[in-house]
């Protein structure tokens, strides 16, 4: 695993910043807005941010002095491929399954199964 | 692409939780879901990838039993191992699951099999692995399945 993935796989590995980055897929936000829902400072949520950052989830515009922080949406998009790719391994599993338990039904009848012991 | 009247897969990757848990329904009584994890013969007909061959050293599915297989290609065997902690008869199976290339992760995987009347059954899995780091890199590697990448047998399958 090269170092950009363990970097993401650490920095999404903390349920807070996971729910930051939820947060800002629906859009920018600034530090202070990021901090309000948790009982935390402000500068641990700028720690936080400090591992989105260096992980290369998010970014930090110059743009004034609110600084939003903006969710590199590429990155993220890796997340949900891995969890499609995941969900599709076992579907092709289980339309496998599927055939087994049609050829399964052909050959004998239900009440074979239920006195076996 | 998939003509199928069967109901898809449906996976969640919990946010917060180091689990994935994954529904599928299919259209045969639990009994026969249920007999299919059990059976050796019939679990590999199955459980491995299509282009793998799969090679069961050790299948006892029973409380107490245990299990070791290997899928193998041109490139390679991949082995796995884990205990049935609970074997059910037609109701659950909890077992571990081990992954030869990663000695020191174990995940435990509790499936259910829930009848659903009209001979259709729902079987749900989870899988809930040591950290949310681990949980990742498995959804990652998809290592469950042996790095497994191409589809090209799902189409054929679904034809038939």
């Amino acid at each position: 695993m090269d170092d950009q993935l363990s970097r993401v796989f650490s920095a999404l590995a903390d349920p807070i910043r996971r729910d930051m980055v939820a947060r800002l897929a629906v859009g920018d936000a600034t530090v202070n807005e990021l901090a309000e829902p948790y009982a935390v400072t402000v500068q641990a949520v700028s720690k936080h941010l400090k591992v989105l950052q260096d992980a290369g989830l998010v970014t930090r515009t110059r743009e004034a002095q609110r600084r939003p922080v903006h969710l590199e949406a590429e990155v993220f998009d890796l997340m949900t491929s891995w969890i499609e790719r995941y969900r599709r391994q076992a579907e092709e599993r289980y339309q496998r399954l599927d055939a087994v338990l049609a050829a399964m039904t052909e050959q004998e009848t239900p009440e074979a199964e239920g006195e076996a012991s | 692409m998939t003509a199928t009247t069967h109901p898809e897969t449906t996976i969640t990757a919990d946010p917060a939780l180091p689990l994935i848990r994954i529904v599928r329904e299919f259209a045969a009584p639990r009994e026969a879901v249920f007999h299919a994890h059990v059976d050796q013969t019939l679990v590999t007909q199955w459980l491995g990838p299509r282009r793998l061959v799969m090679d069961v050293d050790r299948w006892d599915a029973e409380t107490g039993g245990a299990y070791r297989y290997t899928h193998r290609d041109d490139n390679g065997t991949y082995g796995f191992y884990g205990s049935f902690h609970e074997v059910r008869k037609n109701e659950r199976i909890v077992q571990t699951f081990t992954f030869d290339g990663y000695p020191d992760g174990v995940s435990l995987e509790t499936l259910t099999f829930e009848d659903l009347g009209d001979n259709r059954t729902r079987l749900t899995g989870t899988s809930i692995f040591e950290s949310l780091e681990v949980r990742d890199y498995v959804l990652a590697s998809g290592m469950e399945t042996g790095v497994i990448e191409g589809y090209e047998r799902l189409d054929d399958l679904v034809a038939k």
